[in-house]
């Protein structure tokens, strides 16, 4: 393999100037990405985003218009899927029906030509990891959808791989079986530190996985960053907005000398740290999650306090959410589940300009 | 809150169940099996298999008759006397215009003409609709749209062009034979040989296979259509290519289409009268063809009971395939056939 020059190593997986067009439809913009070496990384982002573009395009299944792929300091641009070092699980399960789960292990490398007496070694290592002993007999027809996708992360696990890729492995499953099965992936992470890419537009399972996140919208990174970052340093609104549940309060208004104003709420933004060290006056959105708000008898040792007139309650077990006004556009406010509130009521409420985050009004920038 | 309604729900939860469920409809629901629906459904049907099944009656009592019998003239009474006579000479000793080993001949053409054309036809369209549907290339649809617009086409328009081609194909390849033949074999007049396609078996069987192609690749292309692309995907990450994704992952998931598509060709080509008769020389002749120059022959009294015996006999093949095959046929067509 000629093309398959040594580029420098360190990194598990680098994206260069990635472009992938579908006819005249431009997917994927100019993409750059660098993964670390046993690295969890989440691309995250709304449907039609180009998750799973991307994904396809790391394993090979999709030929890009532009830009390189590198593997472990491999250029596997142009390389067969199978010769890149990948292995992948998918929505669906994707196993061959008329095998059996062994056979279904063993197909990959059967196909490489390993020796038996490995093959044997590597399945049966592959499904005591993922618990799959007593079902190696039986079709996939015969499994949960839990055994399937066991079975389908069995398959890249015995192929070796240098990096997983997941596209949205745990969707098809139900809710408390997604949890299990998230926890147990995050095991296996910890137990093979391979790098993993994972695909989803689940917020918790990006959130719960990931050592880092990519936020992706119309085949771009918005940002990239620790779950941390993504969740208290959004980059922009967009990412800002994306990222909780219930999503955060955004109020338009100018920053001037340091004090964001917007009718006659004045919020004076000290210990807000600025991405920028010089900030000019401008007009400006400032951001507030709902579960930064401070309310009870904390609101009166806030740096900002004011009163919202509560006017919906929705009460829901281990917290309750409370739906205000504040500078005239809708202000939500995640308080406890035992808190007593009632709609009509007039709430004090504390303010933390420290934990807001702040955003250029047209260009929609973290400043 | 003690309206009536509640107070009545309340006592009557306290009785026992059954005695409950007695006031209304309960358990399976009654069927009639003498509805009027029923009595008109299954007395359509029955009108319509006799309708189907008269001609069919007629034609076997009739070729067990001996001829003096058939001459009294009721097709409908069961034969007096037993006789498979018809049966043997309509196989061995009935006489065309040209011979006189009956139906035989024929038979044993069909089958050289029916086995190679159903396999190269099936291996040509299974590996193209593969291909087609799984590994599209550029102009991959156009493709496959042209080869559909042949579909369209009536036979009878092709019918001499292809008797050029085949004439011409067999003469082109002919002289390459001739002139490359002294590289392989040195042996005195081994090169006199000529290939022959207009007039042959082999120049029947590539026609059958060609004009099988439109709605084989159709089928076998929406059949694989159907299974789903991240199976594919997992496979070529498992390092299987073009080849071992075929024969590994969806050939083994392919009977019924496998079916379907045998089927179809096996009658189709059994039944063919037209390419038999245009592509092929006299003693070539497919059974059809024998058949009708059996039936027509104009050599002394018309043998109502041969005759008979002869059309059974060419039926019996697509006969007996719809009769083993008949419920995988319906699968396999509910299975990918009709899904685009
Ligand atoms: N074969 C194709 N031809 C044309 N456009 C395509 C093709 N495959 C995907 N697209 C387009 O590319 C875009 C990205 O698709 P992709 O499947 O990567 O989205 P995604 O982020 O994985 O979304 P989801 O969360 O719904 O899976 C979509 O707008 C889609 O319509
Ligand atoms: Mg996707």
């Amino acid at each position: 393999m000629n093309e398959m020059t040594k580029v420098d190593a360190g990194h598990s997986v680098e994206i260069r100037h990635l472009d992938l067009q579908f006819g005249a439809v431009e997917v994927l913009k100019d993409l750059n990405l660098d993964i670390h070496e046993g690295e969890f990384l989440v691309l995250l982002g709304s449907s039609g985003c180009g998750k799973s573009t991307l994904l396809n395009c790391i394993a090979g299944l999709l030929e890009v218009t532009a830009g390189q792929i590198i593997i472990k300091g491999k250029n596997v641009t142009w390389a067969e899927p199978s010769e890149r070092g990948i292995g992948m699980v998918f929505q669906s399960y994707a196993l061959y029906p008329q095998m059996t789960v062994k056979g279904n292990l063993s197909f990959g490398l059967k196909n490489a030509r390993v020796p038996k007496a490995e093959i044997e070694k590597r399945v049966a290592r592959a499904a005591e990891i993922l618990q799959i002993e007593p079902l190696l007999d039986r079709k996939p027809g015969a499994l949960s959808g839990g055994q399937r996708q066991r079975v389908a992360i069995g398959r890249a696990l015995v192929r070796d791989v240098d990096v997983f890729l997941f596209d949205e492995p745990l969707s098809n499953l139900d809710a408390k079986l997604r949890a299990e099965l998230r926890v147990e992936l995050k095991r296996l992470h910890n137990q093979l530190e391979n790098t993993m890419i994972y695909v989803t537009h689940d917020q918790v399972e990006a959130m719960t996985l990931a050592d880092r996140i990519a936020i992706m919208r119309g085949g771009k990174i918005m940002q990239l960053g620790s779950p941390d970052e993504i969740y208290n340093r959004p980059q922009n609104r967009y990412v800002a907005d994306f990222i909780g549940s219930p999503s955060m309060n955004f109020i338009d208004g100018r920053l001037e000398g340091g004090v964001f104003t917007s009718g006659e709420l004045r919020l004076p933004m000290e210990g807000y740290e600025y991405a920028a060290p010089q900030v000019s006056d401008g007009p400006a959105t400032i951001g507030i999650r709902p579960e930064h708000v401070v309310t009870g008898e904390l609101a009166a040792s806030a740096p900002v306090q004011t009163e919202v007139l509560v006017e919906l309650v929705e009460p829901m077990g281990s917290d309750t959410l409370v739906y205000t006004e504040l500078a005239g556009e809708r202000f939500r406010i995640r308080m406890d589940g035992q808190a007593v509130v009632h709609a009509g009521d007039r709430l004090p409420i504390g303010l933390v300009p420290a934990k807001a985050s702040m955003f250029d009004k047209s260009s929609e920038v973290r400043l | 809150m003690a309206n009536p309604a509640t107070l009545a729900s309340t006592f009557a939860a306290k009785q026992p169940v059954h005695d409950r469920l007695d006031d209304g409809p309960h358990g399976p629901r009654p069927k009639r099996s003498f509805s009027r629906a029923n009595i008109f459904l299954y007395g359509t049907l029955a009108l319509v298999s006799i309708y189907y099944l008269l001609p069919l009656y007629v034609m076997l009592v009739t070729s067990v008759k001996g001829m003096p019998e058939i001459r009294m003239g009721n097709v409908f009474a069961p034969p007096m006397e037993v006789t498979f006579e018809p049966w043997v000479k309509a196989w061995a000793e009935a006489c065309t215009g040209v011979n006189c080993d009956g139906l035989s001949r024929g038979f044993w053409n069909s089958v050289r003409i029916l086995i190679p054309s159903v396999l190269l036809s099936i291996t040509i369209a299974l590996i193209s609709g593969y291909a087609l549907s799984k590994w599209k290339f550029k102009g991959s649809e156009t493709f496959f749209t042209i080869l559909i617009i042949g579909a369209f086409i009536p036979y009878q328009v092709m019918l001499y062009p292809i008797v050029i081609m085949l004439r011409d194909t067999g003469g082109f390849l002919t002289d390459i034979w001739q002139a490359t033949c002294g590289v392989f074999t040195s042996a005195e007049g081994s090169c006199r040989g000529r290939i022959q396609l207009f007039g042959s078996l082999s120049g029947l069987v590539i026609v059958h296979s060609i004009f099988g192609m439109p709605i084989l690749v159709l089928l076998f292309r929406n059949y694989f259509a159907s299974i789903p692309d991240e199976l594919f995907k997992a496979a070529r990450v498992d390092g299987a290519g073009f080849w071992g994704i075929l024969f590994r992952i969806m050939l083994p998931m392919s009977m019924p289409i496998l079916v379907v598509a045998m089927i179809l060709q096996v009658t189709g080509i059994w039944n063919d009268f037209l390419f038999g008769v245009v592509y092929t020389r006299a003693e070539q002749y497919p059974m059809t063809v024998q058949l009708n120059n059996i039936v027509n022959s104009v050599q002394g009294v018309k043998e109502y009971n041969v005759n008979m015996a002869a059309t059974l006999l060419t039926g019996l093949v697509p006969l007996t395939i719809y009769f083993f095959s008949g419920k995988l046929f319906v699968r396999g067509i509910a299975a990918g056939a009709v899904k685009g």
